[in-house]
């Protein structure tokens, strides 16, 4: 099976977002990743590549910086890599997804009998790429998958539901967005790294066009806390801690009596 | 009540009625339509007495209808034939938003109604307001709201979804007392009276139905990771696969449940279902006992809605500490079994 899988280039966080004075998104010192969701959308790719042969394709839409991230891909074990190349302009949803369908009309297999993305990028968590490449392929859609099975022609794929479960079956040719926790992606072998440094990567210029969604300002939220109060150091500071957890009134005989919780 | 347009509110529902993310959509929903001089119709995926039984807790939140939309129609979940039949309603009501929870569902639909109709969706909104007509001022998160962002949306018909932490419903009294015009439609229209549901036949096609939930069963009882009144976390400072029955000991005694962070679940050390964070759960307990954890916004974007975090950990200067209310300087695996025999031997003097 040839599957395609759309990645994003986002900025790597650790333990905190640091603003630049022009109010984006400082990463001079931490680097780019690709979103979570989608790590896991080329892994499960690759292991049905695995299982029943046919090819991974991944595709992005970014700077010509992002051909780092589908590098990143290629070594998991994708075969293809495809980068839409912008010039570094915010680009909306619909943009977004108007390029990939013009994209995807253009490649071979027409369409790709699957289609993944993640569910949502981790900076600007749209939650619709992905539909909307569907609606302009004309294509079904099933998005927060976190289980999926293939078996003759119809993928059956399943998603949390309040706690419980949802599944979908729908036809290929389809669309699917996944979230992580579908699978573990594997680190990147050696071979592999050394086949993705080499790789072609086919490169696109799709037209830019303006979202009508337009960000004015990002700014970091004011803490809803102040610094912790420190209770103590190691094992000594464990009455303290019990003192305090009964105040709030969380120790369990504590539930029933009281105004502890009031705090 | 001189009302200038109408909002939907997609109303998701759960056997003890609306459910909670869709309460926050609505109470976001009478905001943004005080600020247009509109008026909320309620939408229901459901059949008219479900529906009728759903709305009657909102009989004070000055919603002006509400709408059924039964199974004669839509055969379960189905996400694009929800969507066409909201985009029909919003036609034959010249609706000027439609608004639902960013759930998986309502995230979902919107999308499916952003792609159908090429208008934007805004995800993750916390507040929205009506400049003028067809322009709009957003509040929305981005990195599960480690940022938020302002932006502006022009759009005749705004598509928006609503962050669940967005402000719940008790800022409501609040219009209420102002005695704004929302206030004043909400007596005439509700208080007491029986709501009054109109049914709605959508015009679907084949390929509407396409996508349609062949099962759909929300969990019946346990404590799950979201709703737990208590959550023990437990990061890389647990160090390893082993290190963890300290904790869910911890967990069991506090009536809580394990909880762990991304690097834990990407080490395979426990699975993802018990991932806290921005690609894993989104926790609010009571309280949230953090053990060895670093608190990379990742994992900060899951738990913020905590009412009290309370953090063990080696390294006095870690991001967490900066979140939490109080701190344990120290190494959960000496002082988690000092707590867990604490515990014990302070619940056995009852």
């Amino acid at each position: 099976m040839d599957i395609l899988v759309c990645v994003k280039r986002v900025p790597t966080v650790g333990g905190k977002i640091v603003l630049t004075d022009s109010g984006e998104v400082d990463t001079r010192f931490s680097g780019f990743t690709v979103s979570p969701h989608e790590e896991c959308a080329v892994e499960e790719a690759v292991r049905i590549c695995e299982q029943q042969g046919g090819t991974v394709t991944v595709l992005t839409l970014g700077p010509p910086e992002a051909a780092d991230q589908l590098r990143e891909m290629l070594a998991l074990g994708a075969h293809r890599g495809v980068l839409l190349q912008t010039d570094g302009r915010e680009w909306g949803p619909i943009a977004t997804a108007a390029a990939i369908a013009e994209a995807v009309r253009g490649m071979e297999p027409t369409p790709f009998p699957l289609m993944f993305f993640g569910n949502e990028a981790a900076d600007t968590g749209g939650y619709q790429v992905a539909v909307r490449v569907a609606h302009a392929l004309g294509l079904p859609c099933v998005t927060g998958i976190k289980r999926l099975e293939l078996c003759d022609g119809v993928v059956r794929a399943g998603r949390d539901y309040r706690g419980g479960q949802e599944v979908f079956e729908v036809k290929l040719p389809a669309v699917v967005s996944l979230k992580e926790g579908i699978n573990l992606p594997r680190y990147p072998s050696l071979p592999g790294r050394l086949r993705a440094k080499r790789a072609e990567i086919t490169v696109r210029t799709p037209s830019w066009l303006a979202d009508p969604l337009r960000t004015l300002e990002l700014r970091v939220p004011e803490a809803p806390r102040q610094r912790a109060e420190i209770l103590g150091h190691g094992v000594a500071a464990v009455p303290e801690l019990v003192r305090v957890l009964g105040e709030l009134g969380l120790l369990p005989q504590a539930r029933t009596g009281g105004d502890g919780t009031a705090a | 009540m001189n009302a200038d347009g109408r909002v939907l509110l997609l109303a998701e529902t759960e056997p003890s009625g609306i459910a909670e993310e869709s309460m926050r959509a609505l109470a976001f929903a009478g905001r943004l339509a005080d600020s247009a001089y509109a008026a909320v119709d309620v939408v229901l995926f459901e059949d008219r007495e479900e529906a009728a039984d759903a709305v009657r807790q909102l009989s004070s939140y000055g919603i002006s209808g509400t709408i059924s939309v039964g199974s004669n129609a839509i055969p379960g979940y189905a996400p694009a034939a929800w969507a066409k039949t909201l985009s029909q309603l919003a036609d034959s009501a010249d609706a000027i938003a439609i608004v639902a929870a960013a759930t998986d569902r309502g995230s979902e639909v919107l999308a499916h109604l952003g792609a159908m109709t090429g208008l934007p969706v805004a995800a993750n909104c916390m507040a929205a307001r009506l400049d003028s007509p067809g322009q709009w001022r957003l509040i929305r998160q981005r990195w599960a709201g480690s940022l938020l962002e302002e932006a502006a949306l022009e759009a005749h018909c705004a598509l928006l979804t609503v962050a669940a932490d967005a402000p719940a419903s008790d800022v409501q009294p609040e219009v209420a007392a102002d005695g704004g015009a929302g206030a004043g439609g909400a007596e005439a229209g509700g208080a007491g009276a029986p709501p009054s549901v109109r049914v709605y036949e959508p015009d679907l096609s084949e390929a509407d139905l396409r996508v349609c939930a062949a099962e759909s069963a929300a969990a019946s009882g346990g404590a799950s990771l979201a709703t737990a009144r208590v959550v023990v976390g437990g990061g890389r400072g647990v160090g390893g696969p082993d290190g963890f029955a300290p904790l869910e000991e911890l967990a069991e005694l506090l009536g809580g449940v394990l909880g762990v962070s991304r690097v834990v679940t990407s080490q395979g050390w426990r699975p993802h279902r018990q991932q806290v964070g921005q690609t894993g759960t989104k926790i609010s307990p009571e309280l949230y006992l953090a053990c060895g954890i670093s608190g990379a916004i990742q994992h900060m974007a899951g738990c913020l809605s905590s009412k009290h975090i309370v953090v063990i950990n080696t390294d006095e200067d870690a991001p967490i500490i900066s979140h939490a209310d109080y701190a344990v300087i120290g190494d959960l695996t000496e002082v988690v079994p000092a707590l867990v025999s604490a515990l014990k031997t302070s619940m056995s003097r009852l």
